[in-house]
């Protein structure tokens, strides 16, 4: 049995860790926080497009290192550590999976090397209302090479110059009737409209279409097929995020815990918060032992993924979620002002538990392919 | 990433599988035998004993003892065990191939893992070479079945609190006081104890330890009748015990430190609970119905079973993980530290739930009709003393908060004070 990163994987983790700590601190994650005109880091996103980590999963052939998923859940989990503020999840985990999986041969030499480089970026849209999106809530409509109609959020929409949206190619209103295409969102009839966030590290906006010209990708009706395959893809390595997120909230309510006294005593020493840092501790180590599954069928193309992918988003959700909040709570008064960076994980964690559906979706999906496995 | 074993590894586990499949029965999710007590077969300690009173539970043993035997021939009862002490000297990795193959089987557990798992590895660090070659090979055999006397009513998890008197007396020592949750002490041959021989002295350092054979006059072994209505644990009375000092293993003095080996060894002895898990409600959902249809089409139902899902998946990748480490001959991190404060609370959660969707048929218990083969409501209450048995769920937060990640220790009022002078409260 060898489930576990191999010694070149590692040694990319911890060279990403260092970099992300020299460039990616918490002072520079603040200024997208702050400013609100600010969407992401651009420096940053080009030193880590540079050094060809947009690439990583990326075949050489279209630009990429041709390295394997294994490699960038990796790199997921140094991102989610350092809350890097940047469109890296919007663009690869999603528009280059989507590119690479379903797209055609011209697509893929047209788009995948500005992805890969960085030069681009790219995101999805799916959701037109509140709450779970389902195949009757897409309103927005394709015909003679068009689209019209509407979708938010959408995750890095404003500094996306690409995106892939789901649409009706005709008028049943069902799950067979949705299809994906490409737009380019340098157009006229494209009107984007920010909007806040719980997290403005990771910005998103809404964005109108008319009459806005766009390409098919993959087959026609099969939308929500690929967007259920892409979603699996993806969850894995917001999974990967979600335990570096966690983890990092665990380390600093522990050496908060370490240099706060009170009554005497450093108030680590107190039960009451030791075991919350201990539960804090079952629950990344469940979550990171669930994305290794993930890792692992995302990385060999298991039948499991469905499965694995849903079991690790559903465990990282609940890690980072809880470590975020029990952070502040280990904190206490300090925890919820502005200066004190507890507040960014918290932003963090929920933010990343719903941006490719909710948690209690996920739930549902675990169990729904258990049955249709109907093995466990 | 892979999940392949080695070629040696295959080689061990298809001998593993070949030896099971001749000797016992598979296991089924739910099983089929009313009297299957795989749900309570206890995790640091024997099997409770069998509804049915003495003669059923003598009946276990006797099978028992014939299981071990084939088992021991077969090489596979004692894995890490030295050859010379008829073990299979093999590695880690090997005891826990042969672990994950036994799971799936029907074999009786519970009666030997305290001697094989913590107390011979105690015996071959601290014990003389002439005991060693008298005790270690039957009790791998089965021959011979030992119980840990170590906690007592005033000494739980403070384990090192312990006032059974050790007095000497010539080449003698005299035991007074009482041990109590001595798992398998009604059956058992041999013991090992712990002692306080030195009651001025501050509290890890005033006690020895001893083995002894438990038909030596004086003692009396009085069985607790549990939650579950069966009696695995006993309470266990000394007056005026007599033993040799030959039996001593450590110094003077030097209780504490045995005692150490004897609980670093209990993680590794501690194995793998079969029984109840998300499989098994998963199975119930699919039979049972809750207003709205089948338990497994209703929303509620799936959200929770979700989190039991990822919780019992999460263990097992953790584990993996662990093996990984084994099987490159790598020390494991502390990750399954984690695993039995996971397990029993989950355990409690499933049966409790189990119960909930059985609505008021959730209410019988009975032998003759059991609802489910009984299996969560045997579980709702096996699961109380779960999270206590070896080690409670505040004693294994402490420890993870501790040791795992370097928190400071609790502030204790019994650090520098000599144990006589320590306040103890009634007891």
């Amino acid at each position: 049995m060898n489930f576990d990163f191999s010694d070149d994987q590692k040694l990319l983790r911890d060279q990403a860790r260092k970099f992300l700590f020299d460039k990616c601190d918490r002072k520079s994650v603040r200024t997208i926080l702050d400013d609100d005109q600010l969407h992401y880091h651009k420096e940053l996103w080009s030193q880590i497009s540079e050094m060809g980590w947009t690439g990583t999963a990326i075949p050489e052939e279209y630009g990429g290192l041709g390295l394997g998923m294994l490699e960038l859940c990796v790199i997921a989990e140094e991102l989610g550590r350092s809350l890097a503020p940047t469109p890296f999840s919007s663009s690869i985990y999603l528009f280059a999976e989507f590119i690479k999986n379903y797209g055609s041969e011209d697509q893929k030499k047209k788009f995948l090397p500005l992805i890969a480089s960085g030069e681009k970026i790219g995101t999805f849209a799916l959701s037109e209302t509140n709450g779970t999106p389902k195949p009757s809530n897409v309103k927005t409509e394709y015909s003679s090479e068009k689209i019209d109609g509407y979708k938010s959020p959408v995750s890095d929409g404003e500094t996306a110059d690409y995106l892939i949206i789901a649409a009706n190619s005709d008028n049943k209103g069902n799950r067979n009737s949705l299809s994906l295409y490409i737009v380019d969102l340098h157009q006229d009839g494209v009107s984007k409209t920010s909007l806040e966030t719980i997290d403005p590290t990771r910005p998103a906006c809404s964005i109108k279409f008319e009459n806005v010209k766009a390409e098919l990708l993959g087959e026609q009706g099969m939308a929500w097929d690929m967007t259920e395959n892409i979603f699996n893809r993806a969850a894995v390595l917001y999974s990967f995020e979600q335990v570096g997120g966690a983890q990092v909230s665990l380390d600093e309510a522990k050496k908060y815990s370490m240099e706060r006294f009170a009554f005497g005593r450093q108030i680590g020493s107190f039960q009451a918060l030791k075991h919350k840092m201990a539960d804090m501790y079952v629950k990344i180590e469940l979550a990171r032992s669930n994305a290794y599954y993930g890792a692992w069928a995302l990385s060999t193309d298991s039948n499991e993924l469905p499965v694995a992918a849903a079991g690790a988003r559903v465990s990282a959700s609940d890690a980072f979620n809880y470590a975020a909040k029990e952070n502040i709570q280990i904190h206490g008064g300090v925890g919820f002002t502005w200066d004190y960076d507890c507040h960014l994980f918290y932003r963090r964690s929920k933010l990343l538990s719903l941006n490719i559906g909710s948690t209690r979706q996920w739930k549902e999906n675990l169990i729904s392919n258990l049955e249709k496995r109907n093995i466990v | 990433m892979d999940f392949n074993d080695s070629q040696q590894e295959a080689a061990f586990r298809k001998e593993a599988r070949d030896f099971l499949e001749a000797n016992a029965e598979k296991r089924s999710i739910i099983s089929d035998k009313p009297n299957d007590k795989s749900p309570q077969i206890a995790v640091a300690g024997a099997p409770e004993t069998v509804k049915g009173g003495k003669e059923a539970a003598q009946e276990a043993l006797e099978r028992a003892k014939v299981w071990q035997k084939k088992k021991a021939e077969a090489g596979f009862a004692a894995i890490l065990w030295p050859k010379e002490f008829g073990g299979y000297g093999g590695s880690p990795i090997q005891q826990v191939i042969y672990s994950q193959e036994e799971h799936d089987y029907l074999v009786p557990s519970g009666y030997f893992e305290i001697g094989i798992g913590m107390l011979g590895p105690t015996m071959m660090v601290w014990g003389k070479d002439e005991d060693k070659k008298r005790y270690l090979p039957k009790m791998i055999t089965g021959e011979e079945i030992w119980c840990q006397l170590f906690s007592e009513p005033s000494a739980g998890s403070d384990l090192a609190g312990i006032k059974m008197k050790a007095e000497k007396d010539g080449d003698e020592w005299v035991l007074n006081g009482q041990k109590v949750w001595t798992s398998g002490a009604h059956f058992a041959d041999y013991g090992m104890i712990v002692a306080r021989s030195d009651p001025s002295a501050l509290k890890h350092k005033g006690l020895t330890y001893f083995y002894l054979d438990m038909k030596t006059p004086g003692i009396e072994v009085r069985p607790i009748k549990q939650i579950s209505g069966t009696s695995n644990f006993n309470e266990v009375f000394f007056n005026d015990v007599r033993i040799p000092d030959s039996q001593r293993l450590g110094g003077e003095g030097e209780g504490w430190k045995v005692a150490l080996t004897t609980l670093m060894n209990e993680r590794l002895a501690v194995g793998d609970p079969p029984g109840l898990d998300f499989d098994q409600i998963f199975e119930a959902t699919k039979e049972l119905e809750v207003e709205d249809g089948l338990a497994i089409k209703n929303s509620e139902v799936r959200q929770k079973m979700a989190d039991w899902y990822v919780q019992s998946r999460g263990l097992q990748y953790t584990k993996f993980r662990s093996i990984t480490a084994l099987s490159k001959g790598q020390t494991p991190g502390p990750e399954l530290s984690i695993s039995k404060l996971v397990t029993a609370s989950k355990m409690q959660d499933v049966s409790a739930y189990a119960l909930e969707l059985m609505d008021s048929s959730g209410m019988v218990h009975h032998d003759q009709n059991p609802v489910l083969k009984n299996l969560f409501q045997n579980g709702y209450f096996f699961s109380a003393a779960m999270r206590i048995a070896g080690g409670t769920d505040e004693v294994l937060r402490n420890i993870i908060a501790e040791r795992v990640l370097g928190l400071p220790q609790d502030e204790r009022a019994d650090k520098k004070v000599p144990f006589n002078e320590l306040p103890s409260g009634k007891n």
